[in-house]
């Protein structure tokens, strides 16, 4: 074929230009590990919040409303209540417990307050609960989940672990300097680590009996919220309405939320990142296209007589124009298969380190940006040949043979 | 017939300052097998005229015929067919592609015209017949000396059996001894039945030809 023929003049005028072809490449090198790097690394963060995410897919919370519009539009009783008077009270619990039957329906009283562990001081979400409650949807990696004693809690692991807390620690809750003073708990069980959940954070928290809570804190029968876990997710939908149906009646009294809202926005908002962070990558590849349009320009500039010598011995235009094509995809190529197994290494040290895991990495929608990135990467360079490659075919042979 | 035909052919390079006329009304028979040498100053038309001839350029006015067809009346394509086909040129400049050795220059047209590598031996066997062979026709043509390279340049316009030679100058870049070699290599190939046109400066290099034609001024002398 007359094309292999061209192909290696191609092949041995890059040769030749050796340096300049290289860092015409290297432009495309950054920018196919600009847009590779970045989408595989936002398909594993995806990913790995979907995941995370649908595990909790059967959580339907209610909490109380806290109103939407703010500012000059306050609630309707006017006074300026704060979240903390804003409960679900027992008769909305029976209502949504009405609805919600068969289903697991799990009222959470909930605190932040001050704790003390031997010397050191903290913070710490406490979590009052009944005690059926608890082992419905909690467990323990050591201890006990029945919470025997009143004064008995659970730990989150990532609490535990940071004060060093064993089963039989003690935790002093409360202000120490405050006037209803401090009250102390016993640890009997350290909870499961369970990373970012819908319902309840509990890696950080600690978790009491509601008699405990209502004791301590008061407020017995106004719950902070409740959650309900459904036994069939395609159930979810209808419970919402209903539940909204019943407590919503006549003004917003509670805020109904699942997992699948806050999922949507979470992949919604990582998707502008992912794409604003691919503009920047694809800014990159607009520069490397520029830097390969030069050196394609050079090597029509300095090649114009041998561009006439093809000419005036028979070859056609597009051949010339081929040839060109040739050294802009070669140039491309070469890149792509540089930044492809770069953006590889790379995207998966990014995800390692910003995404936590790599479990998602070898995955068709992650690993799908490594062909996609060197795909873009070739297609610009052809196209950034284009002009420079058309501007050869046409060039006046006898013009370009006295050239010089 | 005869292979080329010149009637009243104009050439004209329009510049800012005003038109060129390299050209002006020429008109030439050329008969198959003849060899012709074309003089005249510098400046007179004589590399325009070979252009023409060559299909590497258009005439402004007038019509060309080139073995029965009109030049005026083709497109790109066909203009580089014939240069692929019917006409070898052989350049004061030898013109050789650098990127290629003294055999794959030779071998390009072939590739050209059928679109593959020779696997007949006619590029070896062309640069053995004007004097080229062993290693030397595996160096690329600035490793070579200019004799060398216009030997292959005269090969290289031999390999697709052209019926018309047209030499711009051919020795005028080589010692004399060289250039008579390179003469006696186009008188042969005159004697096998080519065409041949020859521009030169040179009388005695012309002395070769049976026939010289003098320009001056765009316009045949005599
Ligand atoms: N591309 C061009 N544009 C403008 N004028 C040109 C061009 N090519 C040639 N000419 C003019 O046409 C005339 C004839 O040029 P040509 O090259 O044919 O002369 P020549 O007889 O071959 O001269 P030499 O012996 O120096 O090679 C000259 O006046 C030249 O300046
Ligand atoms: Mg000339």
């Amino acid at each position: 074929m007359i094309g292999d023929f061209i192909f290696d003049l191609a092949m041995r005028n890059i040769r030749i230009n050796f340096l300049r072809s290289l860092l015409a490449a290297i432009g495309i090198v950054i920018g196919v590990i600009a847009i590779t790097a970045v989408g595989i690394m936002g398909a594993n963060m995806t990913l790995s919040v979907t995941e995370t995410l649908s595990a909790n897919s059967d959580t339907i919370k209610v909490s109380p409303y806290s109103g939407g519009g703010g500012g000059m539009m306050g609630p309707p009783q006017g006074g300026s209540s704060s979240s903390d008077d804003e409960y679900i009270t027992s008769t909305q619990l029976r209502t949504i417990r009405q609805i919600a039957t068969p289903n697991t329906v799990i009222p959470v009283y909930s605190e932040s307050d001050t704790i003390y562990i031997g010397g050191d001081e903290g913070r710490a979400s406490i979590y009052g609960l009944a005690k059926s409650d608890i082992s419905s949807f909690l467990s323990v990696t050591s201890g006990v989940i029945d919470l025997q004693s009143t004064n008995g809690a659970l730990v989150g692991a990532t609490l535990a672990e940071r004060y060093g807390l064993k089963i039989g620690s003690r935790i002093k809750i409360g202000d120490e300097d405050g006037d209803s003073g401090t009250k102390t708990v016993k640890v009997s069980g350290i909870l499961e680590e369970r990373g970012m959940t819908f319902d309840i954070n509990t890696d950080n928290a600690i978790i009491v009996t509601d008699r405990w809570f209502t004791t301590v804190y008061g407020g017995e029968g106004e719950y902070d919220e409740v959650i309900i876990k459904v036994k069939d997710i395609n159930d979810i939908e209808a419970l919402k309405t209903a539940i909204d149906d019943q407590l919503n009646r006549k003004d917003d009294e509670v805020t109904i939320s699942d997992a699948s809202r806050m999922l949507d926005s979470i992949t919604s908002s990582l998707q502008t990142i992912i794409s604003m962070m691919q503009g920047i990558g694809a800014i990159s590849l607009l520069v490397a296209s520029v830097s390969i349009f030069n050196v394609m320009m050079m090597s029509v500039t300095e090649r114009i007589r041998e561009i006439g010598i093809l000419r005036s011995i028979g070859t056609r235009r597009k051949v010339v124009l081929k040839m060109f094509l040739y050294e802009a995809s070669i140039i491309g190529v070469v890149g792509a298969i540089i930044g492809g197994v770069m953006s590889f290494i790379l995207g998966y040290i990014v995800v390692l380190s910003m995404v936590g895991t790599t479990a998602y990495f070898f995955t068709i929608d992650s690993l799908i940006y490594v062909p996609y990135g060197m795909f873009i990467g070739v297609i610009i360079c052809v196209i950034s040949g284009l002009y420079p490659a058309w501007r050869a075919s046409t060039i006046d042979p006898i013009k370009a043979l006295t050239a010089e | 017939m005869p292979i080329i035909q010149i009637h009243n052919v104009t050439k004209i390079y329009p510049l800012p300052v005003g038109d060129v006329v390299a050209l002006n009304g020429i008109s030439l028979d050329i008969e198959e097998g003849e060899f012709v040498a074309i003089m005249g100053q510098s400046g007179s038309g004589k590399s325009t005229l070979l252009n023409q001839i060559g299909s590497l350029d258009i005439p402004t006015g007038g019509d060309l015929f080139i073995a029965g067809r009109n030049i005026r009346e083709m497109n790109d394509d066909e203009l580089t067919d014939m240069r692929l086909n019917t006409i070898g040129y052989i350049f004061q400049r030898f013109n050789l592609i650098p990127l290629l050795n003294l055999y794959e220059n030779v071998e390009y047209p072939l590739v050209l015209k059928y679109g593959k590598r020779d696997t007949t031996g006619r590029p070896t066997e062309l640069l053995r017949m004007v004097g080229l062979d062993g290693s030397i026709i595996e160096h690329k043509p600035a490793e070579v000396s200019g004799g060398q390279q216009q030997r292959a340049a005269i090969a290289r316009a031999l390999v697709n059996d052209p019926k018309i030679l047209l030499c711009d100058e051919p020795t005028g870049n080589l010692d004399s001894k060289t250039g008579e070699q390179i003469m006696d290599i186009l008188t042969d190939l005159n004697r096998q039945g080519r065409t041949v046109i020859l521009v030169t400066h040179d009388p005695q290099t012309a002395e070769y030809a049976h026939r010289t034609i003098v320009l001056r001024d765009g316009r045949l002398a005599e």
